[in-house]
């Protein structure tokens, strides 16, 4: 069952309460995120009929939300999803290259998660990072001046991770 | 060196915290304004200062505040834009990354100016670790008594809250970021009502760029008069510029507006020089939305006046000859970069980023995609290049919200300039997928049109 911690809980309050009396509909990108981070990386009707049910809201509403912001995974993902920048300024300094060096890597194509449900490869649109390109989104953080050494040594850290928490 | 306004302190070790911050002066401007002005006497100065919205559009930042209607007994916002999603743009990152007390300094003293008590950072949502940054800052300004009930003992009182979005450029079109904002969608609303009358949660609200408000401080430090001397004409005061794609030195500068693109590109100040010893072949000074100029173009007018780093001479030709200086995001390609795949990666951003709403914006930019697609992989017709030119004209202009425009403009200017390239794809679909076509004479000096 999805159910948030109390202490989450008592963040989805905080959430709520930067908005008008009312309107907490408004709550409602940032707490999903807050369940996509809780509930496995992804939002399953099970977690998106929650969210709606905390924030009074149709389940409706939440589904049209959650598909139309593409930071919203709707499917699983791996474990580690490398979201590789493509829009004109990368490409510009050889993010091509960097995708294709990754799929080789990882055997996987864009889109495709490693088998050991490790690695999800993913192209994106400009993160705003075009002066540091070529460059990846990883969880939180942005990986910058992307090379294939750098891109083993992301690979290997992430491994390193993932072996560590097991 | 060029005065700096917003980034002279930038590498003041420390400088992010509270502290160091207000160790160097910070917050001054929040106890001149509260203290010693009223609302619309910061209204006024702003206004003085001739300081032109830094998000793209360029509108007097003055004028729109006074446009904020004021009824009795109805909450006004203020929504600071810091979605940054345009292609090239990655200036509003650097200031609330290393900046961010700046940038809660101009928010407080802009709440005050249009009588915002809860005022909104909308970031994208990709930044994911800047809203960390932004309410450790917004936690510190509180504590020193200026943000919450009663700021400095003057009876004003102002929250800061930070809104994450979660992935869609449409939203940093200001009615898009307000329904994203109250939870819905990013469709763009159909104006007016301009948000100036009804936008947040139906009242009056003003949506402003992240450096636009951040500007708002040395505009009341120095006054508006004094800001406005900086720069020529109607370019008041520093402007942050993003530079990247094929330069020796890709970040964010801060200039005056009075240098010229020649010395933006070449001076070791700035970007250093186009990367490993090559030519310019073209640039997109404004961000992916502004029309691309080929070198000659770009360096000086067709009136052979050396082009300027400012909203007017980056304008000077109007669209068939010039470009725009947008939200500064300054993308230059080397002689080895091709035009046509360019342009490709723009359409696929804008097919992708549409909202869907209008058919000319969801068809055009699918359609424009595919086209170019087929070009770039030397499957294209010499009639598919018009029929580029056709649909991107039958987007601009009949849609929604500006976004259908942004995408028909890199498009129209990629043929308008490079037509020769597109062309070459066509007539040569094997050698295209191995090599590019090239610097052409897009270098050449222009041919100055002599006045008959
Ligand atoms: C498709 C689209 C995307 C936009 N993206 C941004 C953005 O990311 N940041 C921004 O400040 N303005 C953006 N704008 C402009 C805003 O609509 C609005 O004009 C701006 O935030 C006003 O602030 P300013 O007057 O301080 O420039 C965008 C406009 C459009 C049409
Ligand atoms: S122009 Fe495009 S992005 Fe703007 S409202 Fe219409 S479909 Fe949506
Ligand atoms: S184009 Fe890749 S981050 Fe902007």
């Amino acid at each position: 069952m999805v159910q948030f911690s109390d202490e989450k809980l008592k963040k989805v309050n905080e959430i709520v309460g930067r908005y008008p009396e009312g309107k907490q509909k408004s709550a409602l990108l940032p707490v999903l995120h807050l369940a996509q981070e809780e509930f496995g990386g992804w939002l399953s009707v099970e977690t998106m009929d929650y969210v709606a049910t905390l924030l009074k809201l149709e389940p409706i509403e939440v589904y049209e939300v959650a598909t139309f912001y593409s930071m919203y995974n709707l499917k699983p993902v791996g474990r580690y999803m490398f979201e590789v920048c493509q829009t004109g300024p990368c490409m510009l300094r050889g993010s091509d290259d960097i995708i294709d060096y990754i799929k080789k890597k990882l055997g996987i194509g864009v889109g495709e998660t490693t088998p050991d449900g490790l690695f999800t490869l993913k192209t994106v649109e400009c993160l705003g990072a075009c002066g540091y390109a070529p460059m990846m989104q990883l969880g939180k953080h942005f990986r910058e001046h992307l090379t294939p050494e750098k891109v083993d040594q992301i690979i290997e850290e992430c491994r390193r991770t993932a072996a560590a928490n097991n | 060196m060029a005065r700096k306004l917003l980034l002279e302190k930038a590498n003041v070790p420390g400088i992010r915290g509270y502290e160091v911050y207000r160790r160097e002066g910070g917050y001054a401007s929040v106890e001149k304004a509260l203290k010693n002005m009223t609302p619309d006497q910061v209204t006024d100065e702003v206004k003085k200062s001739g300081l032109r919205g830094r998000g793209g559009a360029g509108f007097p930042t003055g004028m729109k505040w006074s446009f904020l209607a004021k009824p009795e007994g109805v909450p006004r916002y203020l929504v600071c834009n810091a979605d940054e999603s345009e292609p090239g743009t990655f200036k509003d990152r650097y200031l609330m990354e290393f900046l961010p007390h700046l940038l809660i300094e101009g928010l407080i003293v802009s709440s005050y100016a249009l009588g915002s008590k809860a005022t909104y950072i909308y970031i994208r949502g990709e930044y994911a670790w800047i809203p960390d940054i932004l309410e450790q800052a917004i936690a510190e300004a509180r504590a020193a008594g200026f943000l919450g009930k009663n700021i400095l003992g003057t009876g004003f009182d102002c929250e800061i809250y930070v809104h994450r979005g979660a992935g869609a450029y449409i939203c940093g079109e200001e009615t898009a970021l307000l329904e994203s904002l109250e939870g819905k969608r990013g469709n763009p609303r159909i104006k007016p009502p301009f948000p100036a009358v009804r936008g947040a949660w139906d009242c009056p609200t003003v949506v402003n760029n992240v450096e636009t408000l951040a500007a708002v401080v040395p505009i009341m430090n120095i006054g508006g008069e004094e800001y406005a001397k900086i720069g020529v004409g109607k370019s008041t005061g520093t402007k942050l510029i993003s530079a990247c794609g094929n330069i020796n030195k890709p970040g964010v500068y801060e200039i005056d507006m009075t240098i010229s693109v020649e010395e933006f590109i070449y001076s070791d100040e700035y970007c250093g020089g186009i990367a490993n010893g090559k030519r310019l072949k073209a640039c997109i000074p404004g961000g992916s939305s502004v029309p691309i100029l080929p070198a000659n173009l770009l360096l000086k007018t067709v009136k052979g006046e050396k082009r300027m780093m400012n909203y007017e001479s980056l304008s000077d030709g109007g669209f068939p000859k010039g470009s725009m200086m947008g939200s500064g995001g300054f993308i230059v390609l080397d002689e080895d970069q091709c035009v046509v795949k360019h342009t490709l990666t723009l359409a696929r951003f804008y097919r992708h980023e549409s909202c869907g709403q209008c058919s000319p914006c969801r068809e055009g930019t699918g359609w424009m995609e595919k086209i170019l697609k087929n070009i770039d992989t030397g499957k294209g017709k010499k009639s598919d290049i018009d029929l580029l030119w056709d649909i991107q004209r039958k987007i601009e202009g009949n849609t929604i919200c500006p976004l259908g425009d942004a995408a028909a403009w890199p498009v129209a200017a990629a043929i308008r300039h490079f037509r020769d390239e597109f062309e070459w794809h066509v007539d040569n679909p094997q050698e295209c997928l191995v090599r590019n076509y090239g610097l052409a004479h897009y270098a050449d000096p222009l041919e100055i049109a002599t006045p008959a």
